[in-house]
């Protein structure tokens, strides 16, 4: 084979090769948006985080503004510590409020922000101290189920 | 009595066969290191062999890509839409392409496609006498066959399984989005948001380079110490397919064990 025509094919080789890197890096994963972003720590003490996981989304309003970078147990309190990182370019007020949703009906588990009104920002490295735990459907049944047949019990006790 | 003694012997016999060539390998592998320099001194060596073992593996490593890539997204979608959650085929088809089918499938093809043409190669070089040849002619064989070759494989590996592995997601997304009609931006976003590069992508990519060392050390030892007959060097191909896929197969356990612990 000519040499310059094989030159030329390892040269397509090499290019679409690298394209294919660039596609897996900037299309199919998150490397433009999360991996460069500066990010701080703040965290949160859950009673129960429920299916949350670690780099799972952190959301206020709707929109992505870190991840979950860490849970860990603490054997004090028997709460769950969840260590978030968030971006640097957002900042909320000490009295955020936040929660473990879930996306969807049997979607994966977020921790939701709902920004409160203090003038003051949590720093980095700071806690949020208003927390809710995630719903865990099986309490949320048997909850429903008590209270029916408490009311079934009232009823009964009326007649 | 004798069939037993006879039997174990043929065992022991066998077992310290094999230890004694995964030493001449350990042994081929560090001489063939030493001597890699001139793969890199001489480009026009090292551009010939990533030709062979990469531009010529280059149609059926895309072709097979576009089609587990189809594949998958059609099981995907079978699959996901029983649970209402057919968006999710992005991260599904990305994630199996990314982090195993791509590197493993790749590598797989790319033993028995350039793997096996290396050690034909190289088992009929000496086959033909022409390694004896060379050394008698002062040319080290291990420095002007043997390393180029690794070096191709080694280099053209990475590249090949990202290739598979971005017609892979080609193929699914072109059966989700295109045929069956999952919404176009949950397929990307979904993707985008659950796959990371670091955790998913580049560990797929070691994988895929460990792969490549593998496979090119095994093509080229095989070859190396084919039997130089007709029937030796048909045999040494055969060892080199079955023994790059069980270690393919093997490593790809091993590293997926220490990466995707916990996740």
């Amino acid at each position: 084979m000519n040499r310059r025509v094989m030159d030329l094919w390892v040269g397509v080789f090499v290019v679409i090769g690298f394209a294919a890197v660039l596609f897996l890096a900037l299309k199919v994963s998150n490397f433009s948006a999360s991996s460069f972003a500066t990010t701080y720590e703040i965290t949160a003490k859950f009673d129960n985080i429920g299916g949350l996981k670690a780099r799972g989304p952190v959301k206020s309003a709707g929109v992505v503004v870190g991840r979950v970078a860490e849970i860990r147990f603490d054997p004090q309190t028997y709460e769950a510590n969840v260590v978030l990182k968030i971006d640097s370019q957002y900042q909320f007020p000490n009295d955020t409020f936040a929660s473990i949703l879930t996306s969807g009906l049997l979607g994966e588990q977020y921790i939701g922000l709902d920004a409160g009104g203090d003038e003051r920002m949590i720093p980095a490295g700071g806690t949020i101290a208003k927390t809710q735990s995630a719903i865990v459907l099986e309490k949320l049944i048997s909850q429903f189920l008590f209270n029916k047949a408490s009311e079934g019990k009232k009823d009964a006790g009326a007649q | 009595m004798r069939l037993i003694e006879r039997f174990f012997s043929v065992i022991g016999a066998n077992t310290i066969d094999r230890v004694w060539r995964l030493g001449f390998a350990a042994r081929f592998f560090l001489a063939m290191l030493s001597h890699s320099g001139e793969t890199f001194r001489r480009p026009r060596l090292l551009l010939r062999e990533l030709y062979a073992s990469g531009v010529l593996s280059l149609i059926i490593i895309l072709v097979s890509g576009l089609f587990v890539g189809l594949v998958l997204g059609l099981q995907g979608y079978d699959t996901l839409q029983r649970y209402g959650s057919s968006e999710a085929l992005g991260i599904l088809v990305a994630l199996s392409l990314v982090r195993e089918l791509g590197p493993v499938v790749a590598a797989l093809l790319f033993a028995s496609r350039a793997g096996s043409s290396m050690t034909a190669e190289v088992g009929l070089m000496k086959a033909t006498e022409q390694l004896t040849a060379m050394d008698m002619m002062a040319v080290n064989p291990l420095a002007r066959i043997m390393a180029p070759r690794f070096w191709g494989g080694v280099l053209s590996m990475p590249l090949l399984a990202a290739l598979f592995t971005a017609a892979g997601i080609f193929g699914g997304w072109l059966i989700g989005v295109i045929f069956i009609g999952v919404d176009e931006g949950a397929f990307w976003a979904q993707m985008q948001a659950n796959v990371s590069f670091r955790d998913d992508v580049f560990n797929g990519i070691i994988k895929s380079a460990v792969f490549g060392v593998a496979v090119s050390l095994i093509a080229v030892f095989e070859g190396f110490d084919a039997v130089p007959t007709a029937e030796g060097v048909s045999r040494a191909i055969t060892r080199t397919v079955v023994t790059s896929a069980l270690a393919i197969l093997a490593l790809d356990f091993v590293l997926t064990s220490f990466m995707f612990r916990g996740l």
